[in-house]
């Protein structure tokens, strides 16, 4: 029989899944340029890289924050931005920057960080894209001082203008960054939570193609557990959309030495092989220090891939509650309105979802996070989480300040150690390295 | 804004200090850990948060007179919106003589070679701490400013 179908190239998702038919972990990068002559050689590097790859537009943070006019300003007087300015570049100029790179295997993702992203959204889709990332929650609350209800309104109208351009040879794609919250020390099972519920807000509003992220956290088997339980709970709660998980390798204070940094990111890229996500999406060396360079990231990229190759999927994962947690979690949410927006909007409120040290005015900031000795991280306080009955929080609560940069550089310093007698200045800098992302 | 954080006792400094972070800079990790740092040392600290625009942090501070505004900034643009801020500040008669100090990562390229400093002091600042120096600067600059609030008036 022969079928003569129009001629459509692979969408995000539909690449994502051949990779991982075949075995391969999908491998991203986080890189984003001013230049347009600059990004078009860090995707085409990107391409080349001896890894199963995807491509990456990371914007600059003023069209993050929806400041158009410094963009503008920063293009005519020639200064540097830490990203590529999508909205604001001619879309000719950007269609010319992705002639020929973009590939029916090489798909590229825009990434943002906007707690408004409608014209990134349309800006992304005129360029002929169709796969972004981000959330109501977990754009708004760490990276914005919008209110939460406006955010889950902007990303509403998104998710809508997203499903719009579905089409032969278009699925559209939105990943959820809620796993990632606030980079570290937001405990595992919120992380979980937050994903899912992202993802479910994503299909609620016409998003048929998701993924669900985790960042790395401090302990290999407490985040065994929490991707076994995101798997189980996207199951169950997003059974028909096409899924797949993708795995951040750890977003806290990173290692300071080539060594360490090297250590975090193919433990990253383990845990995603052993826990049978489809795609990671990596940090560099130079991490700690400053955006890294193209050669950087395609060495990330094809350090982790090979990481990841023959490492076999783990079967049995010990339970400590991650899964309970997060599914009271959900539960809790979905029992407030049957809008998935509404009801974030009111957990929030009622700080039945609390994010730990978010300093944002809608997050109630009563609970935190702290590390044992192992490094697992815990609940140090649940405010009014309703997972009373399912955590034991310690009776000591008190966090100094050398407490919280302790928990902070814990992965830094074990990662960083049996290089640190090579490094230089460790002790120097450490005050002020305390990143959590975009 | 708010973080639900156990005072600790430690002597008083008296100081009203801001915290903030630049309008286009979204970390928020280094105000968390400054807060605490800062009421260690006796500080009463209001935390902005991250992402404040210039409005808000003039805002705030012509509200509230604080002895020291704390801006701290990691995602490359410190140095440019750092530049800006200051100006909007320096202008507003309120606070011509708020100290006012910068910290981070404050350009794209690593920095560290001292221009930018050179830069954000002409411009206004009355410190700048970059990340290379770690935060026995920093401590000594607040505990000089105590010492200096803590003297008589007529002697300030």
């Amino acid at each position: 029989m022969t079928v003569i179908a129009p001629q459509r190239a692979p969408s995000f998702g539909e690449v994502v899944a051949e990779f991982r038919a075949r075995g391969e972990l999908v491998v991203q990068p986080r890189m984003g340029f001013a230049d347009p002559a600059h990004m078009r050689q860090g995707l085409l590097a990107t391409r080349d890289a001896r890894a199963a790859t995807i491509g990456t537009i990371t914007l600059d943070s003023y069209t993050r924050v929806g400041d158009h006019h410094a963009v503008r300003q920063a293009l005519a007087a020639g200064a540097d931005l830490n990203g590529y300015p999508i909205v604001d570049r001619d879309p000719t100029t950007t269609a010319s920057m992705l002639d020929g790179v973009l590939t029916p295997r090489f798909p590229v993702q825009v990434r943002h960080g906007s707690a408004d992203p409608r014209r990134i959204v349309r800006a992304l889709l005129d360029c002929g894209l169709h796969a972004t990332e981000g959330g109501p929650v977990s754009y708004c609350l760490p990276y914005s001082r919008m209110s939460l209800a406006d955010a889950v309104d902007y990303w509403r109208q998104c998710c809508e203008t997203l499903a719009a351009a579905r089409g032969p040879g278009r699925e559209p794609h939105l990943e959820t960054f809620g796993g990632c919250m606030m980079g570290q020390l937001c405990p595992p099972a919120l992380l979980v939570a937050l994903s899912v519920l992202e993802g479910m807000f994503f299909w609620q509003h016409g998003v048929r193609c998701i993924s669900f992220s985790y960042a790395q956290q401090t302990h290999a088997g407490q985040d065994e557990e929490a991707v076994a339980a995101l798997r189980e709970l996207i199951h169950g709660y997003v059974p028909d959309a096409r899924t797949h998980v993708v795995i951040y390798t750890y977003m806290g204070v990173y290692p300071r030495t080539p060594g360490g940094a090297r250590r975090l990111l193919a433990e990253s890229a383990r845990l995603a092989a052993r826990t049978g996500a489809s795609r990671l999406i990596v940090k560099t060396t130079a991490e700690a220090h400053r955006l890294p360079t193209v050669a950087e990231n395609v060495a990330a990229l094809e350090h982790a891939g090979a990481a990841a190759r023959a490492v076999p999927r783990r079967t049995v994962i010990a339970d400590t509650g991650i899964h309970a947690q997060a599914k009271a979690l959900v539960d809790n949410v979905l029992a407030l309105d049957d809008d998935i927006g509404r009801a974030l909007v009111i957990a929030f409120a009622r700080g039945y979802l609390d994010v730990p040290f978010c300093l944002h005015p809608d997050n109630a900031g009563r609970t935190r996070g702290y590390l044992d000795q192992d490094g697992r991280l815990w609940w140090q306080r649940i405010g009014t989480l309703p997972i009373g009955d399912l955590v034991e929080p310690p009776t000591v609560q008190r966090m100094t300040s050398a407490d919280l940069l302790g928990a902070l550089r814990y992965v830094e310093r074990k990662f960083d150690d049996r290089f640190v007698a090579r490094d230089i200045g460790l002790d120097a800098g450490h005050s002020l390295h305390l990143e959590q992302g975009v | 804004m708010s973080i639900e954080i156990l005072r600790a006792a430690g002597p008083d400094t008296r100081l009203d200090v801001v915290v903030s972070s630049l309008s286009s800079d979204a970390h928020t990790w280094n105000l968390v850990y400054l807060q605490l740092l800062l009421e260690e040392l006796g500080c009463r600290v209001t935390n902005l948060g991250g992402c404040t625009p210039d409005e808000t942090i003039v805002h705030e501070c012509v509200a509230r007179r604080p002895d020291l505004l704390v801006i701290s900034s990691l995602n490359g643009h410190g140095c440019q919106d750092g530049i800006r801020l200051i100006g909007t500040l320096r202008a507003c008669p309120a606070l011509v003589a708020t100290p006012v100090v910068i910290g981070g990562k404050l350009d794209v390229a690593g920095g560290g070679d001292g221009h930018n400093a050179v830069r954000l002091l002409a411009a206004g600042f009355d410190a700048v701490f970059e990340d290379t120096g770690g935060l026995t600067p920093f401590r000594s600059f607040v505990h000089t400013l105590a010492g200096r609030a803590a003297a008589p008036l007529g002697a300030r």
